[in-house]
């Protein structure tokens, strides 16, 4: 049984396949919650979800506010809102300015994420083109998070995994097919 | 650095509970996280270093004070914010309105305004302006004068023009506001039929009849029982097959209150009041 109560991953531009490929080799029965901050273009708005499921075991939701979060399920940050990981279980919302010009802001579901589960959760970053998310991933580290940023020299735009390795010691930094054979470990 | 300290739980308990007893005002129903969040940017703002200094300077200032409820309260919001959602009551709500003698709408969380322009467009659109009388009220006085200036950031225009495009608008939406330096200034007839209200969601006393109420994004702020408390006084000012609106990411559905109301769209977070009394 994994003593890991949360997986939180975060990425930008470049992310989208990699994402695809993670929640493709995860069982259908992976023991926690996913939570996906990822930045979308602003006109994207539907058919994200839709193409991130087409492979992927896993239920992926956009959630609802208030909504109460299952393992086994992936959560992913609706546009143009932030997702916020509240005590007792649950998400909340929130329509508060951009953090970093983004919202979603990763920073916020790291932090939030980090606050909530402390050393149970492991928090992952992807590809992307700007700094959002390192001092979420930083602040995650410090309540006992568990980091993992992509190998920047695989990453297809390395600013948001290289900004995080700068905020704060990562526990590991993987290419993309070793850190879906790691979150696959977490599962057993 | 954003912030090198963590929220300290005991101290926000204490603040929470100075500013229930002195001002009965309770952010203990707020959402955590976003509570925090707020209150951290208020420390910095007023360059405080910890939430219990913060409770002893509002604890004797009420000037400060609501101040401080500004930030707390101020939310963020756009025109024609989910344009699909306008869309949606242009084609399928605003008909139904249409059918009233008179149309009275409540904005109940107005915040800067860009809701009630939005609306007061597209009701001059459907040719209902004339018959329609809004309410629009925030908890923050700061928004509810910057809503009835009619001022927005000229930097906005491209979004929001994109925004009522989507929504079905097919007028020049440039003809609705004049631009003076970095600002755009909405046309105040479009308002003239709106009354602005500061008013307490939480604490305020029962409402007359609306035939819409616009809640959108706000009920995110709060917990469960408050958002339940809010829905059920919604469902005490409205007429059977009136209308209620919340944010496209909320849902009343947890809510008890929730069965007094219908759902008419499921994908545009409208309900329609039904019966039940």
């Amino acid at each position: 049984m994994s003593k890991y109560k949360a997986l939180v991953i975060g990425g930008s531009a470049g992310s989208f396949p990699l994402v695809i490929q993670i929640l493709a080799s995860l069982p259908a029965n992976f023991p926690m919650p996913i939570f996906l901050c990822l930045h979308r273009l602003k006109h994207i708005r539907s058919g994200y979800l839709e193409a991130l499921s087409i492979k992927s075991k896993i239920t992926i939701v956009e959630p609802q506010d208030k909504q109460t979060i299952k393992p086994g399920i992936a959560y992913l940050a609706p546009s143009n809102y932030h997702m916020l990981i509240e005590l007792g279980n649950t998400i909340s919302l929130s329509t508060d300015e951009m953090v970093k010009y983004s919202r979603p802001s990763i920073d916020l579901t790291f932090e939030t994420a980090g606050y909530v589960y402390k050393d149970k959760m492991v928090g992952i970053m992807l590809s992307g083109a700007n700094t959002d998310g390192a001092e979420g991933m930083r602040k995650s580290i410090e309540r006992g998070a568990y980091a993992v940023a992509q190998n920047p020299e695989e990453a297809t735009i390395r600013t948001m995994p290289d900004a995080a390795i700068n905020a704060a010691k990562m526990d590991q930094i993987l290419p993309i097919d070793a850190i879906c054979k790691f979150i696959n470990e977490l599962a057993k | 650095m954003e912030d090198t300290f963590e929220i300290d739980i005991l101290e926000l308990s204490a603040l929470v509970k100075m500013v229930r007893e002195k001002y009965h005002f309770d952010l203990k129903e707020y959402a955590l996280s976003s509570l925090s969040r707020r209150i951290k940017r208020i420390l910095e703002m007023f360059n405080l270093s910890s939430i219990k200094l913060l409770a002893n300077k509002i604890e004797n200032d009420p000037v400060l004070f609501e101040k401080f409820l500004n930030e707390i309260t101020v939310n963020t919001t756009e025109m024609f914010r989910d344009p699909l959602v306008w869309k949606h009551l242009r084609e399928n709500v605003f008909p139904e309105l249409a059918k009233l003698p008179e149309i009275r709408i409540w904005h109940s969380a107005c915040s800067t305004g860009e809701e009630v322009y939005s609306m007061a467009i597209a009701l001059r659109e459907a040719g209902l302006d004339k018959k329609a009388t809004l309410f629009a009220s925030d908890i923050n006085n700061d928004v509810i004068a910057n809503a009835k200036a009619g001022k927005f950031p000229l930097r906005t225009m491209d979004h929001s023009l994109a925004n009522y495009q989507k929504s079905g608008g097919t007028k020049k939406f440039a003809d609705y506001y004049t631009a003076k330096g970095i600002d755009a200034y909405f046309d105040l007839s479009l308002i003239q039929n709106v009354t602005f209200k500061k008013f307490d969601l939480i604490l305020g006393r029962q409402m007359e009849q609306f035939d819409l109420i616009l809640c959108r994004n706000v009920l995110i702020y709060f917990n469960l029982p408050l958002q339940d408390q809010i829905i059920e006084k919604f469902a005490h000012c409205q007429n059977e097959n009136a209308f209620l609106m919340t944010g496209a990411r909320e849902t009343i559905i947890w809510c008890k209150s929730a069965d007094y109301y219908d759902v008419f769209s499921q994908d545009f977070k409208i309900f329609q009041r039904n019966q039940k009394q």
